[in-house]
């Protein structure tokens, strides 16, 4: 990307539930070295964090990509997963799919992407059934 | 009040990130779901829990929390006491329930803070 100031890659493990988390924890940390904002660290680490969850429990992982500019955070994160059935649906907050086991874990609340959509200054996702999704959320810098 | 306070309220014991014991606290926030703290919770410097697993400190990493309270004895393992020390989060658990530990909390000061507080 043109202007970028990090560039980033991550690969969330498929099945371990305890280092779910890493990836937006180190983005956490290197966008606090580069001096942004508090607040615009918090919308990522959470918008991020909250994908990360999702890839961990409905699909199997994936790979995630952060874009850090003087303009904005871009965030990318795709898996191989199931796809999402109801985007309408998925959106809606309370409304979730996960197992049981996993609401026995903290999470599974159907508060994820509602909440991703809340801290991103845009969120795009593309999906198709049986062959994975790819979440799109920029972060914009303050002006 | 001071986390120091909190730890001698609630009879609680330090399991890690001790250096955080003067740091002033003004809001708090009580749930097991973690979903809901990412959802709900805004600027709230406390977190009391039931849950017991390294996603409850991945969760006050992300929304900068400062303290973790681990309530109805829950024992955390090393690696969790560890990652609290590694993100300067002051670990607490005490033997209180989660209703008497918010409930002392809030009479000793503590606010739910952020628009959910009122």
């Amino acid at each position: 990307m043109e202007n970028s100031l990090m560039s980033l890659k991550y690969h969330v493990s498929p099945t371990d539930f305890t280092r779910a988390g890493e990836a937006s924890s180190d983005v956490k940390n290197k966008l606090k070295k580069l001096g942004v904002p508090p607040e615009i660290i918090r919308k990522v680490a959470i918008a991020m964090y909250e994908g990360e969850i999702n890839m961990v429990i409905h699909a199997n992982g994936g790979d995630i990509s952060v874009d850090i500019t003087p303009d904005a955070i871009f965030m990318e994160l795709k898996d191989v997963g199931p796809g999402i059935e109801d985007i309408d649906k998925a959106m809606q907050a309370g409304y979730s799919t996960a197992p049981d086991n996993v609401r026995s874990l903290g999470f599974g609340a159907g508060m994820g992407l509602p909440n991703m959509k809340k801290n991103s200054d845009t969120m795009d996702i593309q999906t198709v059934l049986g062959q994975g999704t790819t979440v799109t959320m920029t972060v914009n810098m303050p002006e | 009040m001071t986390v120091q306070s909190i730890k001698e309220l609630l009879n609680a014991r330090v399991l890690g990130g001790d250096d955080m014991l003067d740091r002033e606290v003004f809001t708090a926030c009580g749930s097991d779901m973690m979903s809901d703290v990412l959802a709900h919770v805004d600027d709230q410097a406390v977190l009391i829990t039931g849950l017991c697993n390294p996603q409850v400190l991945r969760t006050a990493e992300m929304m900068d929390i400062v303290c973790v309270i681990m309530v109805r004895n829950k024992q955390p393992d090393d690696a969790m006491i560890q990652m609290a020390a590694e993100r300067n989060i002051c670990l607490l658990a005490t033997s209180l329930p989660m209703f008497t530990t918010c409930g002392l909390l809030y009479d000793a000061g503590l606010r739910g803070g952020g628009q959910h507080g009122k």
